[in-house]
């Protein structure tokens, strides 16, 4: 098999908090392909999000090593672009396609025609030409997580990492979100690595789910070929209680 | 209605007919008095105007130029002192202290709020600092400063550097500590660290609390040149307003003192509703950083 473009051996995460160091992971192993849909799940306090910001670069491990592409992580970088749950994470002080461009000609040193041709382009490809000058305080909600994806696309990093960008959306728009980055998907077969705590939501976004348990954050289960449950023949819905039963089966409190 | 078939019911979609074209109004244009009176300038020079009327009666009723002369009796002394370009080259003398005290004294808060959040030492000591400093009127600075540096524009730069420094300071760095954490992910995500990092995300995320900064710090500056100029302009050669408004009220030119206050006040608004609301409407306003 060829090496894996990322690839996170026996991670422990810790974090301090005044007076206790948490232990938010504890030796969790995995690794992630070229043009995976890798989704992270897990009920709050599994260390998802924390194992996301680690890949990122944010924090650094107490034990094992995350690489990517065979070069270790230490930092954050634009190889790695985030996007994030919040609806914050635009700049506001600069307009839809500024906020494209700028990483573009900031971080990759771009030339600004060949960025604003690069924004335009990806822009288009998550429907929001129409806002282009538009500054973020005008823009939905929805439309502002669409924004912080073209941004992550448009500097074609080796992963795109996901923390719940859906997850503050209502349902309708989180639906048609969800389908979106499908679609974007099968365009440009980008690498992308999703956290979220909906089964519904990883079934349909993954194509391989690492279940996490809590406290601390432990692998449970991994499944594959998820893109092959369907909704129409129920195999998605039988998929979707199986991975419940198995994340509840041992706390007792979910069904 | 009553369901008469005995077969179950099934859930139905039953579309309604189109109901013609809408009748009600959508959007109507608001009339000229009502979009005049909607903006804030026609209100507060209808204000103004109101005020200054007051001024005109109360003082023809009093009928005393001694105590307070009329608008009138103002605006003439006004124009002449325009008009012999004493007005202008005191005012230019006062404006070019003030800029020059202004522009140490926010160089120095920006010095000062890059080192507080970079080591906690350095935040440690400007919130110490800051604390003890900033209740101190800079006026009462003015005879330790006269001693230090002598009757002069030094002594004037000093204790405006202290009226500025602070209150810039202390808004720049609350400014800073509020940036979210989102945004501060986002720009270490660009790879943007030490001083690119400020310049790029922090400066710009935290520019309403910096404006406010720089808006407090000149109107105390302002306050504290005039005040410290009815001082020692006395025994100074060239003064600026201050020292206008005190040579004036020696004089018994009481409409002079009133034109040297007003155009106290004239300076004072323009920089306000010119400079800083035309930075505000091109930056934060458009932002939607603030409403």
């Amino acid at each position: 098999m060829a090496e894996p473009l990322l690839d996170v051996a026996s991670v422990t995460l810790r974090y301090k908090t005044p007076g206790l160091v948490i232990t938010a992971t504890e030796r969790v192993s995995f690794q992630v392909n070229t043009s995976d849909r890798f989704v992270l799940l897990g009920p709050s306090g599994c260390g998802k999000s924390t194992l996301l910001k680690a890949v990122g670069g944010y924090i650094a491990p107490s034990e094992g090593a995350i690489t990517i592409k065979g070069r270790r992580v230490t930092a954050p970088g634009p190889d790695r672009m985030m996007v994030f749950q919040e609806f914050d994470q635009l700049l506001p002080w600069k307009t839809v396609l500024e906020n494209v461009m700028f990483p573009l000609t900031d971080a990759r040193r771009l030339p600004r025609r060949e960025a604003e041709e690069k924004a335009r382009h990806y822009i288009e490809k998550v429907n929001l030409t129409r806002a282009l000058d538009s500054y973020p305080h005008t823009l939905s909600g929805g439309m502002k997580q669409r924004v912080a994806i073209a941004r992550g696309m448009a500097m074609e990093p080796d992963i795109l990492l996901m923390d719940e960008p859906f997850a503050a959306l209502d349902a309708l728009t989180r639906r048609t979100c969800q389908d979106e980055l499908i679609q974007l998907w099968e365009e440009t077969r980008f690498t992308v690595m999703f956290v979220t705590h909906s089964i519904a939501e990883a079934i349909r976004i993954g194509n391989r789910i690492l279940l996490l348990s809590p406290h601390p954050g432990r692998v449970k289960a991994e499944v594959v070929d998820v893109d092959k449950a369907s909704v129409a023949d129920g195999s998605a819905g039988r998929l979707e209680r199986e991975i419940h039963a198995l994340l509840f089966a041992e706390t007792g409190h979910g069904e | 209605m009553s369901v008469t078939s005995t077969t179950p019911a099934a859930p139905r979609i039953i579309l309604r007919e189109a109901a013609g074209p809408a009748t009600a109004e959508v959007q109507r244009k608001v009339g000229v008095l009502e979009a005049a009176w909607d903006m804030s300038v026609v209100r507060k020079t209808t204000i103004i105007l109101v005020l200054a009327l007051i001024w005109e009666i109360y003082g023809r009723w009093l009928d005393n130029p001694l105590l307070f002369p009329t608008l009138t009796e103002t605006v003439q002394a006004l124009a002449e002192n325009i008009a012999n370009g004493i007005l202008p080259a005191r005012a230019w003398a006062s404006l070019k202290v003030l800029l020059m005290g202004y522009s140490v004294g926010v160089v120095l808060a920006g010095l000062l709020t890059i080192l507080a959040i970079n080591t906690r030492t350095g935040s440690d000591f400007l919130e110490t600092v800051t604390a003890m400093l900033s209740p101190l009127p800079a006026i009462a600075l003015l005879p330790l400063a006269l001693i230090w540096f002598g009757l002069g524009n030094g002594s004037l730069v000093f204790i405006l550097v202290h009226s500025v420094l602070w209150p810039v300071a202390l808004n720049t760095h609350s400014g800073f500590r509020a940036v979210s954490e989102t945004l501060r992910m986002v720009g270490r995500n660009y790879g943007l660290t030490g001083f690119a990092y400020i310049r790029k995300i922090l400066i710009p995320a935290a520019f309403p609390s910096i404006l406010t900064g720089l808006k407090i710090g000149w109107a105390f500056a302002w306050r504290t040149l005039v005040a410290a100029e009815l001082v020692f302009g006395v025994s100074s050669g060239q003064g600026g307003l201050g020292w206008f408004i005190f040579e004036n009220r020696n004089l018994l030119e009481i409409p002079a003192v009133f034109a040297g206050l007003l155009t106290v006040i004239l300076i004072g608004l323009v920089v306000e509703n010119l400079i800083f609301r035309t930075i505000e409407r091109r930056t934060v306003l458009k932002w939607g950083l603030q409403h």
